[in-house]
């Protein structure tokens, strides 16, 4: 039998909706996946900790806030500095199509804004992570 | 013999109330009668607060703004006033919602992003330089860290020469939903809601005009809650913080008069107009019955209504146009005191300066085109609007009463329960959309193929943020520091001992001591909260 798919999703920065967050944890976790929740208030440090600690295949952020670019920024550098880079990793949120090519080129593999179906979501996730 | 022809579906709205196709007087009769309607202006305040409504005084337009430093947010609060907006409804940005300083680490990148970054005294002072704070009231969306904003509106305020006992206008300062939902919440539970006592009794005993609280239910509908849910949450919190402050002493009449309400549109529009009516209703006779309040002012429910951020859609952006003049058009027949409209850019980004004209216009137009002022409470006495009064009115009892006999609003927040609860519901929500269950224009049906568009943004400025943590250098290092040292230690001792916390913070922030530095003290004797994570 195969292991189910990790997932840490993560709220880092200031940015208090977490709405959004929740939903995708519940839609991971109806679609058989095992899901971390960090809570509010995460620093990047903490979040690549986390998600390192927890060997997770999948690392979702959720962001409202606008911050998503020097969010993810720092996040990367984190995750370099740990060496931890084969993860698959997702933002979600707030986030304009402009800024995906930026987000990109951080080493994020995927943007899903504000009302992206779970099912694609899902499937994504299905399609990329293989344990 | 039964019709074919004319049969319906079932209909519910969002709060389980079923809907008729057609209404009578015997609906009316069978849900409780036009009793408890009254008249406008009188107990209980079903028609609405005021005899003669907006026909006399329209609403107050407050649109919620803020960003960058306190001189950007100056300059747009002067281009809204000039353009016919009547009062401010202040945004801050996260690190002085989360009660940190500009040079914190957790505010890199967050410096006047959604909000107006305030450090010290000398923030507030420049962003409402010149507004004449007796003709335009001013409304702070703070929470977490109330206690320094309101000390620090105050002390300047009171050095601008404004008499606090005449002086107006509001707070947020709602810990409770903060914990339900939108996040802010900065110490544990009940140290927060002591905190919010604190603003209460001071301003009853020296602000008694200015209403230190305004309760939302905005936040916990946008976090999944029904209509009838946000009113029930909404109301049993207000009687949390009045339970909490009476134990001071206070009296019920000064107290009620300290509470306003800020609640949200979206959904239905006859089950947000019976919500309203059914609201004002009840808070009034729970006031009455339970406190045996008898002041007007106080069994008055006045709120700040509009809004419906969770109703706008990221497709087809300017369809949030019309869903805005909607939304107005509901908060306008539910005789709201004060509108305030989510632009329609609003859920990618802080309004333009094009969106926030177009929503202000929009209230303009209602308040002065179409009639809206013309009388008041034009819905009422409809058979149809009066029952679903009535049934909601019954449905947010139930709810209350439930959520008394499972031990009160404090601890189900404390333990995660509501927040459990709400989420579960945002998801049978949100799932109900993607399935067309829940139609929803643009997102699951009129859908048009295209990338995801962009509106025009709101630049954010990283150069203003770099200056803005400059200047708390600059601050830091001309003023007194012995003697804000000195003062932030008044504060702990008055928050170690159980002392209300406001005068002493009202001294340290009047010597420039920074938002981050009191709130820092409280969190030093507090703790901090943390989060019940439940699914």
């Amino acid at each position: 039998m195969t292991k189910p798919i990790r997932a840490l999703i993560a709220k880092p920065g200031l940015d208090g909706h977490d709405v959004g967050a929740k939903l995708v944890c519940r839609a991971l976790m109806n679609a058989g996946m095992e899901v971390v929740y960090t809570g509010l208030r995460q620093s990047p440090g903490s979040i690549a900790k986390a998600a390192q600690e927890e060997d997770v295949d999948v690392l979702g952020l959720s962001i409202l806030s606008g911050a998503h670019l020097p969010l993810c920024r720092r996040l990367s550098e984190e995750m370099k500095q740990r060496g931890f880079e084969d993860v698959l990793w997702l933002v979600g949120g707030n986030i304009p199509a402009r800024d995906n090519a930026a987000l990109a080129e951080l080493g994020v593999d995927g943007v899903f804004p504000t009302g992206t179906p779970f099912e694609k979501l899902v499937n994504f996730i299905r399609e990329k992570v293989t344990r | 013999m039964s019709d074919k022809k004319n049969e319906v579906s079932p209909l519910f709205w969002e709060s389980g109330l079923e809907v008729k196709p057609v209404y009578t007087a015997v609906d009316v009769e069978n849900s409780g009668g036009m009793d408890g309607v009254g008249d406008p202006g009188n107990y209980p305040y079903t028609r609405g607060i005021h005899p003669s409504m907006y026909r006399k005084r329209p609403w107050t337009m407050r649109q919620y703004s803020g960003f960058g430093t306190a001189a950007e947010t100056h300059e747009r609060f002067l281009w809204l006033l000039e353009n016919g907006q009547t009062g401010l409804n202040v945004a801050f940005d996260l690190p002085t919602q989360c009660g940190l300083d500009s040079d914190d680490e957790m505010a890199a990148g967050e410096i006047g992003r959604v909000g107006m970054a305030v450090d010290s005294l000398a923030d507030m002072e420049e962003a409402f330089a010149g507004i004449d704070l007796n003709k335009i009231t001013v409304s702070l969306t703070i929470n977490g860290s109330a206690v320094a904003i309101m000390a620090m509106y105050f002390a300047m305020a009171r050095k601008r020469g404004y008499d606090l006992a005449e002086l107006r206008g509001n707070c947020q300062n709602d810990i409770l939903k903060e914990f339900i939902g939108r996040g802010t919440w900065i110490f544990p539970v009940e140290p927060s809601i002591r905190l919010v006592g604190d603003t209460m009794e001071f301003c009853a005993r020296n602000v008694p005009r200015y209403s230190p609280v305004s309760v939302c239910g905005y936040h916990i509908r946008e976090s999944g809650a029904n209509p009838a849910q946000e009113m029930a949450y909404a109301l049993s919190i207000a009687r949390a913080y009045i339970e909490h402050a009476l134990q001071r002493g206070l009296d019920i009449d000064a107290l009620a008069a300290g509470i306003t309400f800020n609640f949200d549109i979206h959904g239905n529009l006859w089950e947000q107009v019976a919500k309203f009516r059914a609201g004002r209703r009840l808070w009034a006779k729970i006031l009455r019955e339970e406190y045996g309040a008898g002041d007007p002012r106080g069994l008055r429910l006045r709120m700040i209504a509009g809004g419906g951020g969770g109703g706008l859609t990221i497709q087809q952006p300017e369809n949030n146009i019309a869903r805005g003049a909607y939304y107005a058009l509901v908060s306008a027949l539910s005789g709201t005191q004060t509108m305030a409209l989510c632009s329609y850019d609003e859920a990618y980004t802080i309004p333009s300066e094009h969106a926030a004209k177009l929503s202000l216009r929009t209230m303009q137009i209602l308040m002065h085109e179409i009639g809206l002022c013309d009388t008041v409470d034009p819905l009422g006495g409809s058979w149809f609007i009066e029952t679903t009064t009535n049934q909601m009115e019954a449905r947010i009892v139930e709810l209350m009463r439930e959520l008394e006999e499972q031990g009160g609003i404090v601890q189900a927040v404390a333990t995660g329960r509501v927040q459990a609860a709400v989420n579960a519901q945002a998801y049978e929500q949100e799932r109900k959309i993607q399935s067309g269950e829940i139609k929803k224009v643009g997102v699951n049906c009129f859908v048009e193929e295209e990338e995801q568009r962009d509106v025009e943004f709101h630049p954010y400025r990283e150069d203003e943020a770099g200056k803005q943590v400059a200047r708390l250098d600059k601050i830091r290092a001309g003023r007194d520091g012995v003697a804000v040292e000195k003062l932030l230690l008044v504060v702990r001792a008055a928050a170690e001992s159980g002392k209300n916390v406001m005068p002493a913070i009202m001294d340290a922030v009047e010597a420039y001591a920074t938002v981050g530095e009191v709130c820092g003290v409280l969190k030093d004797v507090f703790g901090t909260y943390k989060e019940p994570v439940r699914f």
